[in-house]
């Protein structure tokens, strides 16, 4: 099969242009790049003002499977991503059972067979996400885990962290960290602020995760292992992870989309879907988040894609479980928030989305090049179109943007030369 | 005026005018609590339910008859014999009221904004009687109530909140309304029972009794939750007593006719002395009488079709 894109700009994030020129992709590969194609034989898409960039990377997703099935299954999560736009998912190990062993990574990589995006499974760092023995990492690594996490929970015993962060290093594998001192999270459903006095809810101090950031950034550099902050919510740990990459700390860290558009304000609707685990923070702090990104201490935006069923979510805020479902509006919110607000250019985007996650996880090079396999997400920035949950393919309809008006939206997934999602055809 | 309410939910979104129009409709209601035959027929064939997922005796009792004196049908759930114990959800049990016709139902929840969630999904009236942390509306009305009968007036006032701050959901309905009405508001109680920028609510925060009550005209003493004191919050209920609890050195510092408050149930001889609670600055007992005359005033006006007129005599 020839697919052919044409008019549109290609977004080279290693050399941080986009320049108007056409695509030829054949037989998965891309085969052509020039100002203008010819390939009569080729299926012609025209893509005129959007941008065609390499295919988009979520390094942070939960797909629910095994054990969760009735919230997200590994099908149905990859197909939201390839509707959101992603050409790719890794996916966290807090599964049920958690994926600490060879087995549950194993049937997760089969049920992926036959989904429409790969999916880059996580392995649990600890036995049982407990925080207290070495998952067995060296198996888990044959089985195919791009990382290490406990995600979902924090690995509170320093000793222990220092051990996981020790022996990853025997495979150069990254540590991916949540960060949260569950002692003095506990019970906290927001931000700990003035919205959370106003509210009578118990908060979650910014502290709360700077304490870890700091203690992880320690020990990173103790132990000289490879660790990504995930979900970075507050000011602070921006600043713990800007003086930790100047001192040449191996770290790398991830803002989520919903981090970057709403505050702890959208508590006050009581509305369950903004109940996430690092909580929704300040304006204060989105402003931090947003300078991280620009200066380079933010490398990824990842989505923390967390899907709840309607039952689960539809009770008194404190009985909620935390979590968005992400995969579907997080092109369109980076777009409309930080694109269209200049607040990131289109390549930078691409970088953090796309280019940044792929080297930080080992995974092929995401650039439009030829030779290159063909993973590609096409934007649209002029198309606008509300939010709507229940047209989400996703299992998971728990999220606070529905009824939103946001630009640039993904119009077309390929992944692998094949077209995973076109606009209006998905 | 017309009150044109559907819900009762707080105090942060209620106006001047509407807490003015609530406590002036208390006074008739509470002359008809003086009289022999306390019973009008203003709400007959109308239905009041209680909802209460926390025990309270008081609360739902001064509402009862508050419904009762206006001649409404009332029935109570609460969770301890109800079939939430089967697991039944909020939503679940709240379609499951309103099918049976009730026209108002009155909520009180140990989570912030059920009350909020309730209302979104029922068309029956919704009156918050307490929520999480988060607002008491009718004991404030009360307390406002109480302090407008005792002192004539709230604007000018200055109030004391003596206590646990963080928990408490009367502390924060007392702050909006009386914030509203005029009056100077401030906290008193130690720093880990004062929740973070509490002064951005417009109150001054105190972490001693000795500049905190000094010269106020109203002392509001809030319970002492017992079950707070296992979380490490204070060192001790004899340490909180010495430091917070007011006694008769504490209460020199206010002005020589200060009211004394409290929402009850009192934790007698913790936060207050029984000497002050029985004394004459306390008001607790009117209180209990004049949350019923704000019960039924905030019910008639719900449920009279927001027309205010003359209540029946």
């Amino acid at each position: 099969m020839k697919l052919l894109l044409k008019g549109g700009f290609v977004v080279d994030p290693v050399k941080a242009t986009a320049l108007q020129l056409d695509v030829l992709v054949e037989g998965g590969k891309i085969t052509a790049l020039a100002p203008q194609i010819e390939a009569p034989a080729a299926e012609t898409i025209s893509v005129d003002e959007c941008f065609i960039c390499p295919g988009f990377v979520d390094m942070h997703c939960h797909l629910r499977e095994p054990g969760e099935e009735f919230k997200e299954t590994v099908l149905t999560g990859t197909r939201a991503a390839g509707r959101g736009g992603f050409t790719a998912v890794v996916c966290m190990g807090n599964t049920k059972p958690p994926a600490d062993n060879r087995a549950v990574i194993e049937f997760i990589k089969r049920q992926a067979g036959v989904a429409p995006v790969p999916v880059y499974p996580v392995g649990c760092a600890t036995k049982g996400r407990k925080g207290e023995e070495l998952a067995e990492i060296g198996d888990l690594v044959e089985a195919g885990v791009v990382a290490l996490s406990d995600d979902g929970n924090s690995i509170m015993n320093s000793e222990v962290l220092r051990r996981v962060l020790e022996y990853s290093r025997m495979f150069d594998l990254l540590v991916i960290s949540h960060c949260e001192d569950q002692n003095l999270s506990l019970n906290g459903v927001m931000h700990e602020g003035f919205m959370s006095t106003l509210l009578g809810f118990r908060g979650i101090p910014r502290a709360a995760e700077e304490i870890h950031v700091a203690r992880d950034l320690l020990l990173a550099e103790m132990t000289g292992a490879r660790l990504h902050i995930a979900h970075v919510s507050s000011a602070g740990s921006v600043q713990l992870i800007r003086e930790a990459k100047r001192r040449g700390i191996r770290v790398t860290a991830e803002v989520t989309p919903h981090h970057l558009c709403l505050t702890d304000e959208a508590v006050q609707t009581f509305d369950t879907n903004t109940k996430v685990n690092p909580p929704l923070r300040t304006r204060h702090d989105i402003e931090a988040l947003c300078e991280g990104l620009r200066d380079g201490t933010i490398d990824v935006i990842a989505t923390d894609h967390a899907p709840h069923s309607v039952e689960e979510k539809d009770v008194e805020y404190n009985y909620a479980p935390f979590g968005i479902s992400g995969l579907e509006t997080a092109v369109p919110l980076m777009w409309e928030h930080l694109v269209a607000r200049g607040v990131l250019e289109p390549v930078q985007l691409v970088q953090k989305m796309a280019f940044n996650p792929a080297q930080i996880l080992g995974l092929p090079e995401r650039v439009i090049e030829v030779g290159r396999e063909a993973n590609l997400t096409v934007i649209d920035p002029r198309l606008k179109l509300p939010v709507r949950v229940k047209d989400f393919v996703s299992l998971g309809k728990n999220s606070p943007f529905n009824g939103w008006e946001l630009r640039g939206w993904s119009v077309l997934t390929v992944v692998g030369g094949k077209i995973v999602m076109r606009q209006g055809m998905e | 005026m017309k009150f044109e309410r559907k819900d009762i939910l707080g105090l942060q979104d209620l106006s001047t005018e509407e807490i003015k129009l609530v406590l002036d409709t208390a006074e008739p209601m509470k002359e008809i609590l003086a009289r022999e035959i306390k019973k009008v027929p203003t709400l007959r064939g109308r239905s009041v339910v209680t909802l209460f997922y926390e025990p309270s005796t008081r609360t739902r009792t001064s509402f009862e008859l508050a419904a009762k004196y206006l001649s409404a049908d009332t029935a109570s759930i609460s969770v301890a014999t109800s079939s939430v114990q089967k697991g039944e959800s909020l939503r679940d049990t709240a379609k499951t009221i309103e099918v049976m016709g009730a026209d108002t139902i009155i909520i009180r929840h140990s989570v912030s904004g059920a009350p909020h969630f309730l209302a979104r999904m029922v068309n029956a009236r919704v009156i918050n009687a307490g929520d999480g942390a988060h607002e008491h509306p009718t004991q404030a009305l009360l307390d406002m109530f109480t302090i407008r009968e005792k002192k004539g007036r709230l604007a000018g006032l200055k109030v004391a909140i003596l206590g646990d701050i963080t928990h408490s959901r009367v502390a924060r309905s007392n702050i909006w309304g009386l914030t509203k009405m005029g009056a100077e508001v401030r906290v008193v109680g130690p720093p880990t029972l004062m929740p973070p920028f509490i002064q951005d609510l417009g109150v001054k925060a105190f972490y001693r009794c000795e500049e905190g009550l000094e010269n106020v005209d109203v002392i509001n003493v809030l319970r002492v939750q017992l079950e707070r004191q296992q979380k490490g919050l204070f060192p001790s209920i004899r340490e909180y007593t010495r430091l917070f609890g007011l006694d008769e050195t504490k209460l020199r510092y206010a002005k020589p006719d200060v009211l004394v408050l409290h929402p009850g149930p009192v934790n007698r001889g913790i936060e207050i002395s029984p000497e002050i609670q029985d004394g004459p600055h306390s008001a607790i007992n009117e209180q209990v009488t004049n949350g019923v005359a704000v019960r039924m005033a905030l019910l008639y006006l719900l449920m009279s079709g927001g027309e205010v007129h003359e209540i029946a005599s």
